[in-house]
């Protein structure tokens, strides 16, 4: 690792690297100077007080912010070594590849299966009706929902439970096969025994994906995580990171005093 | 400071016996007041029913009928149909002139008619029933006696029966300046040409309209970061504010302006469009711009501001978590607004938009301005023809003296809140379906 | 307790072998077609400036015109109380006062009625009567203004000629038609002011109701006042109705630009003569043609003040609520 291109280098161990990463609300700026790299094939948390930026920075990760208006992100988000914000790059081919799950269920008015199918068709999906049953069907096991509505595929996706209509959003999000999943407070609306299986579920899934996943519970990041950032406002109400490391490292041993009074519950 | 130390009067509030009074006294307002309120509410209802009744009432009832002579005098008390064919031309040359019977020999000899064509001749031409009074429905019904009174006094032939102004030959003859003769096909006929035309320009313009106010206006389109790109993008947000507070005050504008627009736009300065001579055949020969395409844009015009407003509601109405779900999994925007905001919306947006176009059915003050023919017999053929509405022979009906056109303007009444009720219904109906289609 | 076993194993269609391959393409492309379509839109959006352009151009070109004959002066026009074209005077103060006149009466019969009705149906009336109610007042707003022609010619008139005497009320009277345009547009002013009454925050009336105030004290002492900007809009957007109506007054008002103050006697309003003369035979650039488009002109900018002040009343006096 001597001569490596640096982006390259950084792209071979990250699936995801902010640098220098500042997020402004018109003139406001929401988040200040953030820098750090997702591991590939892990879960990485991100947490801290309400209002600290941690949901503005997961959702630059795909570009969602693009649709506030008066958004704007500067400095660098690498994916695979190209910035998402270089003026050449499509939002709509990194949301492709950068899939999301919302804080709250919202499957679309459709039925379940016509839910899985959605992605696919509208990015152009070729194959014929055997293989999309295939690949709803895939897309449902893989987030353990295909035992629960095998037998009811045509029904509304609004007819499911709460955990199961979360699980069918993640399942939509698999089937057009991203490589990264970001997870915007999945468990909030939920009960405990749905975020039990939400959790599971993000152990099997991180076997082929990257996760991101801001959460409110911390809790929840020391479970199911294993990397975890912290975030905090500033003096200028900008959110900042504090503290970026693994989570067991984060929960037993922070190095900022900031991180260890948050999780211990003395503000926040 | 003040030195003031006599005990100062103060307020007090009721107590007891008092309290109770007050409270009472107080209650028993509001009763009385909720009462007033509530008849208000009932009188606009009442008024509803007066319109209804005062419609119904002139629409069917009494005429009186009476013949120029007698038909009993006419076939000297024989049945018209034991007569032959030769005793009936020979009624015909007894009483008609010389001139009219030539003419009806060039139409057709007397000799080659049938007999029942003779009588009907006879009917039409010599005993001639005149309608000599009309009554409404409810002095038919209780005022039997003293209608036939009067009509004993000065109708002494006279034969009163039942009429029903509604009826099918109503429906299915053209205009005629005889009311008894009258229908409305030919405007009916027209209000729906009228309706097809208004539809095909508001609503794909009016969707269109309140989809970019919705999901495009707030785009930034330039670069934020370069000065020149913020300024370019305050003057499009400023353009789409500009745009939708154009569209609210148009929706006040009177709809007389929206004809007179039309009329200096459509009718006089597109004339070559609206009056179809662009095509080259034109289909009368006196083409003018005052045809149903002239009046369907005007009316588009006029229902555009609703159309709009209320599929942005519509729009708006869509929750945005599907569509950052839809964004989520890689949709472009046209993608996300085509198969999730579109198809979410469309039955508050046809619901509306039903709505807001079966009030351009009822409209009648722009078409006087764009210029309906008031008396026309041929149905329109085209989106190039002229035309008249069910509204405009109303009101030309209307302002008529005699009751027999009262009569039929009531029954015009009667088919244009038919056809306006059958409209809401089928909004709401639409509506149902689509929902429960979308969500079960 | 943890239910593994029903996790199923994910596989995927596309191996991850393109993540060694590393640049995958996330360029722009350009997508044509969403452009144009958002092209189109914006041209959707934009034919509402022009209908408003083509409005006032219009009206603007033909009443210029108007003025340019040698027969018409601008003073006369606003000063002189005759409207007669044939003897070439055009003084357009009767066919404002007539316009006022029936607008007002309709304001004296709407206001009270509608307003009484918007506070029934939005502080009394419970969810079944409410039901009932709203849709029939909504039906009283979907009658054409023609049919309320009909109603004012065959049932007001008579009425009025019956209580006030035949040689008192003409057939054609202004108030006939100003009662009923008053009918027509009662149920906007209800429908409008009952939004905003609804919309008053139910804490409040409970406020008011903890301090021992009656549902009627409630009602007009906190509810009406907290919405007066929404119930004060409502009207404003009703007289504009009331002055734009046409087809109640070209049926019952009468077809004569009278002078007067009294409402029994037949007057012609801007609305009626605009229809009158451009009902009959009308030769394009005659005098007659060019006056109706001055009169509409002033009909759309009184019309327009009125809606752009109610806009405002609202967007200025709106109480915010949390």
């Amino acid at each position: 690792m001597t001569t490596t291109n640096p982006a390259t280098m950084s792209a071979e161990r990250f699936a995801l690297e902010t640098r220098n990463m500042h997020i402004y609300y018109s003139a406001f700026r929401a988040v200040k100077d953030v820098s750090f790299g997702v591991e590939r094939n892990k879960i990485t948390a991100l947490i801290g007080p309400s209002g600290c930026g941690k949901s503005t920075v997961l959702r630059s990760f795909n570009r969602m912010n693009d649709l506030v208006p008066g958004a704007r992100v500067e400095g660098d988000v690498l994916f695979r070594g190209q910035n998402l914000y270089a003026p050449d790059v499509d939002a709509v081919q990194v949301r492709r590849r950068i899939g999301m799950v919302f804080q709250k269920p919202n499957p679309f008015p459709k039925s379940i299966y016509d839910n899985i199918a959605f992605g696919p068709k509208i990015n152009g999906w070729k194959g014929n009706k055997g293989e999309m049953d295939e690949l709803v069907e895939r897309s449902l096991r893989g987030a353990s929902l295909w035992d629960d509505v095998k037998d009811k595929l045509q029904q509304s996706g609004l007819s499911l439970s709460g955990g199961q209509q979360q699980r069918l959003c993640i399942a939509r999000a698999l089937a057009v096969e991203p490589e990264i999943i970001l997870m915007d407070e999945p468990c909030s609306a939920l009960d405990p025994i749905s975020t039990l299986r939400i959790e599971e579920l993000m152990f099997e899934l991180r076997q082929h994906y990257t996760i991101v996943i801001v959460t409110h519970n911390m809790q929840q990041a020391a479970r199911a995580s294993d990397y975890t950032a912290f975030f905090l406002m500033d003096a200028d109400r900008a959110g900042q990171l504090v503290e970026y490391d693994h989570t067991e490292q984060i929960f037993q041993n922070p190095k900022d005093s900031r991180t260890e009074q948050y999780i211990s519950g003395r503000f926040g | 400071m003040s030195t003031d130390t006599a005990p100062r009067s103060r307020g007090r509030l009721p107590e007891g016996d008092e309290l109770h009074r007050n409270v009472v006294g107080r209650q028993r307002v509001g009763k009385i007041w909720q009462s007033v309120l509530l008849a208000c509410t009932i009188l606009g209802i009442i008024v509803l029913g007066l319109l209804l009744f005062n419609i119904i009432n002139d629409a069917f009832g009494g005429v009186a009928v009476q013949s120029v002579v007698p038909e009993e005098e006419i076939f000297t008390n024989r049945d018209p149909a034991s007569l032959s064919q030769a005793e009936l031309i020979a009624i015909l040359e007894e009483h008609l002139r010389s001139r009219i019977l030539r003419n009806l020999e060039r139409e057709q000899p007397l000799i080659e008619r049938s007999n029942a064509d003779l009588i009907e001749l006879i009917n039409a031409e010599i005993i001639k029933p005149e309608i000599v009074a009309v009554y409404p429905l409810n002095e038919y019904l209780f005022n039997r006696a003293a209608i036939t009174a009067s009509l004993a006094e000065e109708h002494p032939r006279a034969e009163l029966s039942f009429k029903s102004w509604l009826s099918s030959d109503f429906l299915t003859s053209p205009m005629s300046s005889r009311p008894e003769l009258a229908g409305v096909r030919t405007a009916v006929m027209g209000s729906l040409w009228l309706l097809l035309i208004t539809v095909l320009f508001a609503f794909p313009l009016g969707i269109g309209a309140a989809l970019y106010l919705e999901e495009y206006a707030t785009d930034k389109l330039f670069d934020e970061r370069s000065p020149v790109g913020r300024r370019l993008n305050a003057i499009l947000h400023r353009g789409s504010s500009i745009i939708q507070t154009n569209i609210y005050n148009l929706s006040g504008v009177p709809s007389i302006i929206y004809g007179m627009l039309g009329l200096a736009i459509f009718v006089r300065a597109l004339e070559s469009f609206t009056s179809g001579s662009f095509l080259g055949a034109t289909t009368d020969a006196t083409a003018n711009g005052r045809t149903i395409m002239a009046a369907g844009m005007t009316m588009a015009l006029l229902v555009l501001p609703v159309v709009i407003i209320s599929s942005q509601e519509a729009i708006r109405a869509v929750p945005n978590s599907l569509r950052q779900a839809s964004y989520g999994l890689g949709a472009t925007r046209w993608q996300t607004i085509w198969k999730v905001v579109l198809p979410n919306a469309l039955p508050g947006i046809l619901t509306g938009t039903i709505l807001a176009i079966s009030r351009a059915i009822g409209e009648t003050a722009p078409l006087i301005v764009v210029g309906a023919s008031t008396f026309i017999v041929t149905d329109p053929s085209g989106p190039f023809s002229k035309f008249t509405v069910l509204p405009i022979q109303i009101y030309n009906w209307t302002s008529r003296p005699q009751v027999e056109f009262r009569a039929i303007a009531a029954a015009a009444i009667i088919v244009l809140l038919i056809i306006l009720l059958s409209m809401n219904a089928l909004a709401i109906i639409l509506r149902n379906y689509l929902r429960s289609k979308r969500v079960s | 307790m943890a239910d593994q076993a029903r996790v199923g194993v994910v596989e995927r269609t596309v191996p991850l072998t393109d993540a060694n391959t590393r640049m995958i393409d996330l360029r722009k492309r350009p997508r044509i077609g969403e452009s144009l379509i958002q092209i189109i839109l914006f041209i959707c959006g934009f034919i509402s400036i022009f209908t408003t352009l083509g409005i006032v151009f219009v009206l603007g070109r033909e009443s210029l015109l108007f003025f340019a004959h040698p027969e018409v002066s601008l003073v006369e026009f606003v000063t002189k109380t005759v409207w007669q074209p044939a003897i070439d005077e055009f003084g357009i103060l009767p066919l404002v006062n007539a316009t006022l006149m029936t607008s007002l009466i309709a304001m004296l019969v709407a206001v009270p009625l509608g307003l009484g009705a918007a506070i029934y149906l939005s502080e009394y009336a419970s969810e079944r009567a409410r039901s009932i109610l709203k849709p029939l007042l909504e039906i009283l707003a979907g009658v054409p203004t023609v049919v309320y022609g009909y109603f004012a010619l065959t049932f007001v008139t008579p009425l009025l000629r019956n209580a006030f005497g035949k040689d008192v009320v003409q057939i054609y009277n202004v108030a006939s038609a100003g009662i009923v345009v008053g009918i027509l547009i009662m149920p906007l002013i209800a429908t409008l002011s009952e939004d905003a009454l609804s919309s008053v925050p139910s804490a409040l009336r409970q406020a008011a109701f903890g301090l021992g105030a009656t549902k009627f004290e409630t009602a007009v002492q906190v509810v009406v006042p907290a919405a007066l900007s929404g119930v004060i809009a409502a009207c404003i957007v009703a007289m504009s109705r009331a002055i734009g109506e046409t087809m109640v007054v070209a049926l019952a008002a009468g077809a004569s630009p009278n002078f007067t103050f009294n409402p029994f006697l037949p007057a012609e309003t801007m609305t009626g003569h605009i229809a009158r003369i451009s009902g009959g035979d009308l030769s394009y650039g005659s005098i007659d043609y060019d006056s109706i488009f001055a009169i509409g002109l002033v009909l759309f900018f009184i019309t327009l003040i009125l809606n752009i002040l109610s806009r405002w009343i609202v967007n200025r006096f709106r109480e915010v609520y949390d």
